[in-house]
């Protein structure tokens, strides 16, 4: 299974996993867009934690979802993005759309 | 001032413009380049690079059938370290406006395209060369020193 979708309340949560090319998005992006019209979510999340590869087709996912998600009020946000498809993300700009997990858990310590 | 040049090895292999082709594609760079030891962060540059020009291939040069995709890379033992160079051609539709279709964001269309495959190849790479004829079709020639691990 390239990608793992879970649906929850407001959010579905995409893993993607393996090689992210434009070959291999062809199907993910089917299953993602399924899920999204089905759970019309206020937050899409693209996990790449278990990404090996990504090229800027995988910056075209993400510009895509952005899109479809605009277009029924939510939003997209990333995480797992240490890697190499981090760097890839940072070159299309799209950085700002990365959780930063690390401070919402230290502020969820400091709250608890 | 004498400077060490010495070509190590070099590959040319022709394959159809299908989609799996692309993983393919870098598998033969990753294979080709594995020897010379580089760091994991040069190697996924060049398959990130190889995979955006073999992408354009299939994507843009031969929208409508499959056509052929040629690849040759060299490796060449140099002070500064190997110095690996990658061509890409097709004999598809070409591009009319090279510097258009270079500049950052641009994409003729195509879903979910990013316009940011030649960007990705000028970053990853020290060199990039664009060659292109309407109608005859595009080389994509790009060049990286890799230092390696030492
Ligand atoms: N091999 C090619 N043959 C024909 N046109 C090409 C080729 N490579 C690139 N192009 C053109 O250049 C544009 C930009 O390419 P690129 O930066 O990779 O973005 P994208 O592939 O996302 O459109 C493409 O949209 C296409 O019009
Ligand atoms: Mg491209």
């Amino acid at each position: 299974m390239p990608v793992n979708i879970v649906s929850k309340g407001d959010y579905v949560a995409a893993a993607l996993t393996g090689e992210l090319d434009h070959h291999n998005l062809i199907p993910i992006r089917q299953e993602i867009d399924t899920a999204v019209s089905i759970a019309l979510p206020k937050v899409l999340l693209l996990d790449f934690g278990d990404v090996t590869f990504m090229d800027s087709s995988g910056v075209g996912l993400i510009l895509g979802r952005m899109k479809l998600l605009k277009s029924i009020g939510g939003t997209v946000a990333l995480s797992g993005a240490e890697g190499y498809a981090g760097k890839v993300i940072r070159l299309a700009g799209l950085a700002g759309l990365i959780l930063k997990e690390e401070n919402e858990n230290a502020n969820e310590e400091k709250q608890a | 001032m004498q400077t060490k040049k010495n070509k190590l090895n070099n590959f040319s292999l022709k394959f159809p413009s299908l989609g799996r082709n692309e993983g393919f594609a870098r598998g033969i760079v990753s294979a080709f380049v594995l020897p010379l030891d580089p760091t994991v962060e040069e190697l996924n540059d060049l398959k990130a690079a190889v995979s955006e020009a073999v992408t354009n291939a299939i994507v843009h040069a031969y929208p409508n059938e499959a056509g052929t995709i040629e690849m040759s890379g060299s490796a060449t033992d140099s002070d500064a370290g190997y110095i690996i160079e990658i061509r890409v051609k097709d004999k598809g539709v070409g591009i009319a406006d090279i510097s258009q279709a270079m500049s950052p964001l641009y994409t003729s269309g195509g879903e979910d395209r990013a316009g940011l495959g030649f960007t990705v190849m000028e970053s990853f790479t020290d060199k990039l060369r664009v060659r292109s004829v309407v109608g005859k079709g595009t080389v994509v020639t790009m060049t990286k020193t890799i230092s390696g691990k030492q």
